[in-house]
């Protein structure tokens, strides 16, 4: 049994000017201990799809499908039920240090709230653990540090309190959306390397949802592209950067600069994701690609297994993408 | 903080002084003073009254006058209007009064406004929240003016369960119209400002992850909400609080309950000089205190603002 299992997963919104469906038809599995990358561009789904497992989404939010985490529906289920799977099977990180952790309570009272409400602790037993969890994400002076204010953290250091916050009750299943996106490039590696190794220390499954391709193939086994709310492509991450057979992933490697290349000006896709007001009626990404046929803008194409492990949305053949 | 609570006191001391000047030029451009009437006195009579209180002397040496008398003595002057009366002894018989009802009216704006508020805030868009917008906009669209006839209407004249009017040493019958009359339309304030400023908070970033580490409904609003949410609430409570506990003219005229709110009106019209300053100068180190009180209260709950 798959850790998780998500299948045929809908989310969308309900707004002034209409439904805006966010994701759709999105199915994927994830193993014990594995990592998944979610990528794709801003408004492609990937966060949503990540609150969507959590039961975060906004109140105008609806999700459909079904989310099974070591074999139970998680979808939909009350918000108690929920409760029992937050932070102790399933942990989150956050994009956005600088804002997800509260500004007006101290680091040390955010962290053992958690071991408080879920494994009974008293207060001073909860903040012992706590010390412990900064200095396993290597945090400087722990004991002295956790008494402070998120303000008093550099960036890349409220990250890691971040983790360590979603790592205490070790959860089985951490999903991490962006967790490098708002710090620096340095900062990037080190939490990456941090991330990688508390997972073979502590055995969980990662999500990962990022727009970085290059924090992807360093410490993915799987892919998925997202594109308009939409899977384009899946697969093993190695193929999927070797072979890619989307013409948007093709796209999304192209425009990753490269040292040492002749080309000057760095390539990129042109124009906009859609609108999801209004999305386009054939295949998503057929605004913007280069073979798009007027099969491709009147019909949705299907996700269809091609290979081993792999899969894709496309109504060209491989061969026909030259 | 201390060294802040100092500076601040100190700089009072300045702005006090101003507010003197000022008043004292304002309240003297007017036309008119304490003793002109329709009936006019005697030229003779009227300048010697005047030279007994100092009014023929220069502005300035007026001015001087007073400042040092405060400064020195604590004294605020003889009543203009009651001969037999100083100053001191009208707001010290009036503050009590209004300090009384003010505090009460107050703590009950606050409870309710924040109750009605949280409510409504955590309940968004559903009968709970229109509700409690209900109540606060009803209770803000009824001017206390129009509340107080209606109170002693209903209270006094139909059912006779409080009295109407009178003060009484504070006891509870003689407080509860005033309350209600003084507390609504601040308690609805108070309510708008608490739900738009939780709304706000709930949608943050930081409350998402409180919601993604499994946290109770309650302890997500008691540990992570409240305090930040309640920073707009606190900065409009320390000026609606002087408000509160100087008094209100409605209050004071439709209840009869002698306090500085009608006497500081009273002294306006009736050029009733030393009366306005006292009361004014009383309203200002208030307004001083309170706003210094807001800004402690601020950095205690915010840990980024440093005193």
């Amino acid at each position: 049994m798959s850790l998780l299992e998500v299948k045929n997963l809908e989310v969308s919104f309900h707004t002034p000017d209409g439904n805006v469906g966010a994701v759709q038809d999105v199915s994927f599995s994830l193993e014990q201990g594995k990592t998944l990358a979610i990528v794709g561009e801003s408004g492609s789904g990937k966060s949503q799809t990540a609150f969507s497992i959590m039961g975060l989404l906004a109140k105008n939010g609806t999700s459909k499908g079904s989310v099974k985490f070591d074999g139970t529906e998680i979808l939909n289920v009350s918000e108690k039920e929920l409760n029992t799977y937050r932070a102790t099977q399933i942990g989150m990180i956050f994009q956005d240090p600088m804002t997800s952790l509260n500004p007006f309570v101290r680091v040390s009272d955010q962290m053992a709230e958690v071991l408080v409400r879920h494994k009974g602790m008293s207060k001073s037993d909860a903040i012992k653990d706590c010390i412990k969890m900064l200095d396993a994400v290597k945090i400087p002076d722990a004991k002295r540090r956790i008494r402070m204010y998120p303000h008093e953290f550099s960036g890349g250091m409220r990250q890691r309190v971040m983790i360590a916050m979603a790592l205490l009750c070790h959860p089985r299943l951490i999903i991490a959306d962006e967790p490098t996106t708002a710090l620096d490039v340095t900062v990037q590696a080190q939490i990456m390397d941090l991330m990688g190794q508390l997972q073979s220390d502590f055995g969980m499954g990662i999500i990962l949802i990022t727009h970085d391709l290059g924090v992807v193939a360093g410490s993915c086994e799987d892919t998925l592209v997202l594109y308009g709310g939409r899977v384009m492509e899946t697969g093993p991450t190695q193929q999927l950067f070797s072979e890619p057979t989307h013409p948007y992933t093709r796209g999304l490697l192209r425009a990753v600069p490269r040292l040492g290349t002749k080309h000057a000006q760095l390539a990129t896709i042109p124009g906009n994701p859609p609108n999801m007001l209004q999305p386009p009626v054939g295949c998503a990404f057929s605004p913007r690609c280069d073979f798009a046929t007027d099969r491709c803008k009147t019909f949705k194409p299907i996700l269809t297994k091609f290979a081993q492990d792999r899969s894709r949305a496309c109504h060209l053949q491989q061969e026909e993408l030259v | 903080m201390l060294a802040f609570i100092l500076k601040r006191l100190f700089y009072a001391i300045p702005t006090i002084l101003i507010l003197i000047v000022f008043s004292f030029l304002l309240m003297h451009s007017a036309p008119g003073g304490p003793f002109s009437s329709d009936r006019p006195l005697p030229p003779e009579v009227l300048a010697n009254i005047e030279a007994k209180y100092h009014l023929n002397d220069p502005l300035i040496k007026q001015i001087w006058t007073y400042v040092t008398g405060v400064v020195t003595q604590f004294d605020f002057g003889p009543s203009f209007q009651y001969k037999d009366r100083t100053v001191n002894e009208i707001i010290g018989q009036g503050f009590p009064v209004t300090l009384t009802y003010g505090t009460i009216s107050f703590l009950v704006a606050v409870f309710f406004g924040c109750a009605l508020g949280i409510t409504a805030a955590l309940n968004q868009n559903s009968w709970l929240d229109y509700l409690a917008v209900g109540i606060s906009i009803g209770a803000q669209v009824l001017p206390n003016f129009v509340m107080a006839p209606i109170l002693v209407l209903v209270f006094t004249l139909w059912l006779g369960w409080l009295p109407g009017g009178g003060w009484n040493g504070g006891q509870w019958q003689y407080l509860i119209m005033p309350v209600i009359a003084l507390s609504t339309s601040f308690m609805a304030s108070i309510a708008r400002i608490m739900r738009s400023s939780l709304l706000e908070v709930m949608h943050s970033n930081y409350i998402r992850t409180a919601r993604a580490k499994g946290l109770t409904k309650r302890e997500i609003l008691f540990n992570h909400a409240l305090k930040p949410a309640l920073l707009p609430v606190i900065s409009y409570l320390g000026p609606t609080f002087v408000i509160m506990i100087t008094g209100s003219v409605v209050v004071d005229l439709y209840f009869t309950t002698g306090g500085i709110g009608q006497a500081f009106v009273n002294s306006a019209l009736n050029r009733d000089y030393s009366v306005m300053m006292g009361i004014t100068i009383l309203i200002g180190c208030l307004t001083i205190l309170f706003n210094l009180i807001v800004d402690v209260l601020y950095a205690w709950i915010d840990p980024k603002i440093k005193l």
